[in-house]
């Protein structure tokens, strides 16, 4: 600043008005990407907290019940969670059994098979499903996948099932619509499959080459390699990803309602209609009124804490890696 | 490869003298890894063609003039709820690009590696991959029982909700690949630090964060849940002020798809085609967008 004022004295010439930065506007900048950056804290807490405060009422009047209870009945105005949380974890869990191996496999293809040149239209493919929209998965999956499963896995496999013990029951449809818990489990796979690929292969690829070159030098092949130093080295990250994952099909809404089926009660075999948190709160929550809506949003509540705990690992597990 | 011309003594294959179960591992391995990748890709492109199949047919004009159908009635169109999702879309971006872009700024040039900016990071992380219908479920409680009834101003907070966390996580991450040394020539100059900010850190990471905002608009654009209990949806169309409910693509579809009528099922799928082909065309350049500026 002094600079400019001695210039300012040199005979003849016309002072430099020079614009001064108000130290004001530098002060309201910082003070408003902080308060900014709060509100995310804000945002988190607040959603927490409207859960809680709008869930209450039905925790207060069911007490544990409300979890353990499978009465889902508005004539009484009984509610219980438990149908609703076994479907949301056994569609989450299924989807996490077909959808991590389908992952692995595809970061492993794009990091380690793939040629140079066809590696990048495959990611790009691969990511694009995750653009795709949850309602045109549960479209797809209504109206093009749900008659296949139905004609070509459950009609077979009930009528092969039938009467066995266990396998009768778990895996025998009543009612062979298509509809159900393994359906849904089917379409959130492959709504999970780009999340936890792209993670795993970003990880894949962090690892040091001399590390592969190395196992390769010695022999070994291309499995080996994969199984005995790439898994070893990206392990706690690739759990991390797949827990990722597990949080998205644990609160996927949309395709789930598409397929679930929506059954109330609780069926012994995955292939029947159920429901899960989610979808049941999109079905009923615009026609609730009273203890029903407290309900639904208490089951919300119970949706977010396990999510937030699942993501709060998958988070520790990701970071963990990154840091080397 | 194979010399099957020269008489020396060559291993015919690479392999040598690999034991064959470990040959046999690898081959599986590879065959898995590669089938597992075409069917990720085939479902893709099974999914995009039974939109342009079932949906070519839903497009017309008056599917961009008229409005959606009641009940039972011939015709009609999605031209309410094609404006009404641009309405919410950008009425959710309008506020969260000034919060997210804050925000993340804050993080990368001022939190930096505080304890407070890691908590913040962490719990923006979690925020990222909250179930939507939670944020629908909070938005309600906040903005549409108080207030005693739907409105679009809910649906595009809500939207807004869920834009935020992008737009931090990819404001923050484009402004630490501006180099350190960019910052010190602003400072040096005498510049304080909001205007190195915003006139030379801003201005060398806007593609970037360009790329952040349209990601975050692809992400929103299709979003469903938690327009269910705050936006609404309605078969007219919606009054300037937003209060009522606004109709919306992604609700029309949800409610049209499963429908008993022909007409509201193909506006379903026109729709549908409308809405996904829309979202990765914006993808695909966000992504072009960062490839060039790399």
């Amino acid at each position: 600043m002094t600079a400019a004022t001695d210039m300012t004295s040199i005979p003849g010439a016309t002072p430099i008005v020079r614009k001064t930065p108000k130290a004001t506007f530098d002060l309201v900048f910082r003070n408003a990407s902080f308060g900014a950056a709060l509100l995310v804290l804000v945002l988190l807490a607040g959603i927490m907290a409207s859960m809680v405060i709008g869930g209450w009422p039905a925790f207060r009047e069911f007490g544990l019940g409300f979890i353990t209870s499978s009465v889902w009945d508005t004539q009484n105005d009984q509610y219980g969670a438990w149908p609703a949380i076994v479907g949301t974890l056994s569609t989450a869990l299924i989807a996490l059994v077909i959808g991590v191996p389908l992952s692995l496999g595809i970061a492993v293809y794009l990091t380690q098979l793939a040629p140079g040149w066809f590696k990048k239209p495959v990611a790009t493919a691969v990511e694009l499903l995750a653009a795709v929209p949850s309602i045109i998965y549960g479209m797809w999956g209504l109206f093009v996948f749900v008659p296949l499963f139905a004609a070509y896995v459950q009609i077979p496999l009930s009528n092969i099932v039938e009467g066995l013990p266990i396998v009768g029951t778990v895996l025998y449809s009543r009612s062979p619509s298509g509809l159900g818990i393994f359906t849904a489990g089917i379409i959130l796979a492959f709504m999970i499959v780009p999340f936890i690929a792209s993670i795993t292969r970003d990880m894949l690829e962090q690892i040091p080459s001399v590390l592969r070159e190395s196992a390769y030098g010695i022999g070994a092949t291309t499995w080996e390699v994969v199984r005995h130093v790439l898994v070893p080295q990206a392990g706690v990250s690739i759990i991390g990803a797949v827990m990722l994952g597990l949080g998205r099909a644990l609160g996927e809404t949309m395709a789930v309602t598409f397929v679930v089926g929506n059954a109330n009660r609780l069926s012994a075999s995955i292939l029947d209609p159920g429901s899960t948190i989610a979808s049941r709160i999109a079905n009923e929550f615009n026609e609730a009124m009273g203890l029903q809506l407290n309900s639904l949003i208490a089951l919300g509540c119970i949706l977010f804490f396990v999510t937030f705990v699942v993501l709060v690992i998958a988070r520790l597990l990701v970071a963990r890696v990154k840091r080397y | 490869m194979t010399m099957t011309t020269t008489p020396r003594e060559l291993p015919h294959q690479p392999w040598g003298r690999v034991r064959q179960s470990r040959r046999t591992a690898d081959r599986l391995m590879k065959i898995t890894a590669t089938g597992f990748t075409f069917t990720a890709i085939f479902v893709l492109f099974w999914i995009l063609g039974m939109l342009v199949v079932k949906g070519i047919g839903g497009l017309s004009v008056a599917t961009f003039t008229a409005v959606t159908p009641g009940p039972g009635t011939e015709g009609g169109g999605i031209a309410n709820a094609i404006v009404g999702s641009f309405v919410l879309t950008f009425l959710g971006i309008a506020i969260a690009t000034p919060i997210g872009v804050l925000a993340g700024t804050w993080l990368a040039e001022y939190g930096r590696s505080s304890k407070l900016a890691n908590l913040i990071r962490f719990i923006n992380d979690i925020l990222l991959s909250a179930p939507s219908i939670l944020i629908g479920l909070f938005v309600y409680v906040i903005l549409v029982e108080p207030f005693r009834g739907y409105s679009g101003w809910a649906g595009g907070v809500a939207l807004g909700i869920i834009a935020i966390p992008v737009i931090v996580r990819t404001t923050e991450d484009m402004l630490n690949l501006v180099p350190g040394p960019l910052r010190e020539a602003g400072a040096a100059l005498g510049a304080p630090p909001s205007v190195v900010i915003t006139s030379v850190t801003w201005r060398a990471a806007k593609a970037g964060m360009v790329t952040g905002i349209l990601l975050a608009l692809a992400r929103i654009a299709g979003e469903t849940a938690p327009l269910l209990f705050t936006a609404l949806n309605n078969n007219f169309w919606f009054s300037p002020t937003l209060v009522g409910g606004v109709s919306n693509l992604p609700v029309t579809i949800y409610q049209f798809a499963s429908a008993p009528y022909e007409n509201w099922q193909q506006l379903a799928w026109a729709g549908s085609l409308i809405i996904t082909v829309s979202i990765l065309v914006l993808s695909i350049v966000a992504r072009r967008i960062v490839a060039g500026s790399k």
